[in-house]
């Protein structure tokens, strides 16, 4: 089959799929006028009943928080796959690597935004049920820290700092505590996942109940599964560069 | 007008189609997975979506206060987190079948080819 | 539905077009992170601030760095033919 016949029937079909798409979307409600309940009871409920600000959170972390352990679980199993596949490329012996960044500015500013960068982390994790952040948005950011760390110093430190011996742990503390406190729940008497401890204040950072000990555990494990991918990638650009393909 | 977010993402959906369809190199095809996948984000959030509502944070608005639906946007944040990963899972993939068959043309990878 | 949100969805219609455009693969991580940005802004007015926060960084971080890290693994394959 040529490209051209293929590239013809492909063209049969999509006239098709559009025809279809487009017939579907015409007949949802028009936009603006969201008919369901849904939103609007939870929308209603969220800060008399949670008493947590950030409605988006609450529904992440605490009224779906099942959907999200499920979420998480896929993040676990693709960085796993991720390191399985990248693994047997890596080589191990990094002691003559030649330090490509020679620029101490460089390697000083890189150092500072870097801590800067963790901090600013932590913050948008913390904050997660007063203003819109959470678990995911930090947990990038937490990983983003520790690629600074690469990108502007020298292979070794990042070695120290983001190895997989770090990731791993890290990554399987995260999404395993959020099982783990889903089972507590469950062991002391409510459902599987719900909330128990008491809920504090709106507004203020204790405010969340068990739902703050689960945003913490999932910013761990995004941040964990990220720097786990980052290490696998950037190494082989490593071992590359300096001209010796890992086989 | 009133359908035209949903005809967007239709549009960016078969966009990203013909860009896979058309692909000679598989980053490129990756890329254009996640195209498709953006177009589900605009569709759930233009569904979700109230006229003249605000954003579903109480901190400084009263609760009585007309906001969007906020289960479709939970849905679609952690949607984007996780697709990356994904997303490196199949660029994973490409590496090694760069490594087995040194190269990453669709069309010329024996397994592959249409 | 307001003219912000109009010219929001038009910036991301052209990007999606831009992005598949792009064949040499280096290019096509850049505009692929610029159409995020403009996916960022869309989710701004469409009043979702916490699915722009996450897009933001994960378009500005995550995409480019895993992008580029494969990229340069297969160096010397970069140019993807059109049809």
């Amino acid at each position: 089959m040529t490209t051209r016949v293929r590239l013809a029937i492909f063209s049969s079909g999509l006239v098709l799929v559009a025809a279809l798409l487009v017939d579907g979307v015409s007949n949802l409600p028009p936009f603006g006028r969201y008919a369901g309940p849904y939103g609007d009871i939870v929308a209603r409920l969220v800060e008399p009943q949670r008493h947590m600000a950030n409605a988006v959170t609450a529904v992440v972390f605490d009224y779906r928080g099942f959907d999200t352990m499920g979420e998480e679980l896929i993040l676990f199993a693709a960085a796993s796959a991720v390191a399985l596949l990248l693994r047997e490329m890596r080589d191990h012996d990094t002691s003559d690597l030649v330090e490509g960044i020679r620029s101490d500015a460089l390697r000083g500013v890189g150092a500072l935004a870097a801590i800067v960068t963790f901090v600013l982390a932590l913050q948008v994790v913390a904050h997660g049920f007063i203003t819109p952040g959470g678990g995911f948005q930090g947990g990038v950011v937490l990983s983003a820290a520790f690629a600074l760390v690469f990108l502007t110093n020298e292979y070794r430190a990042y070695n120290r700092l983001a190895s997989s011996s770090f990731a791993e742990p890290v990554e399987a503390l995260g999404a395993g505590g959020y099982v783990f406190l889903g089972l507590l729940a469950l062991a002391l008497g409510f459902g599987f996942l719900e909330n128990f401890l008491p809920f504090g204040v709106t507004g203020r950072l204790r405010s969340g109940g068990s739902a703050a000990i689960v945003n913490w555990s999932s910013a761990l494990a995004v941040s964990g599964g990220f720097a786990l991918i980052f290490s696998e990638y950037l190494q082989e650009n490593v071992a590359v560069r300096h001209g010796r393909v890992g086989k | 007008m009133t359908i035209l977010p949903y005809l967007l993402a239709v549009w960016i959906f078969l966009v990203g189609l013909v860009g896979i369809v058309t692909s000679r190199n598989l980053i490129h095809l990756t890329v254009c997975v996640s195209i498709c996948q953006s177009a589900t984000y605009i569709l759930l959030l233009a569904i979700g979506y109230k006229s003249h509502g605000t954003a579903p944070v109480f901190a400084d608005i009263p609760t009585s206060r007309k906001v969007v639906d906020p289960v479709v946007q939970s849905l679609t944040l952690t949607d984007i987190v996780v697709a990356v990963a994904v997303s490196a899972l199949l660029l994973a993939l490409a590496l090694k079948v760069f490594e087995a068959e040194g190269s990453l043309d669709p069309a010329e990878i024996a397994e592959l080819k249409g | 539905m307001e003219p912000l949100q109009i010219v929001a969805m038009l910036y991301v219609a052209l990007g999606a077009l831009c992005v598949v455009l792009a064949r040499d693969v280096v290019r096509q991580a850049l505009v692929f992170s610029l159409y995020g940005f403009s996916l960022v802004v869309l989710f701004v007015v469409f009043q979702a601030p916490d699915v722009a926060l996450s897009a933001l960084v994960v378009s500005g971080i995550a995409y480019p760095l895993v992008l580029v890290g494969a990229i340069a693994r297969c160096h010397g394959q970069r140019k993807g033919g059109g049809k």
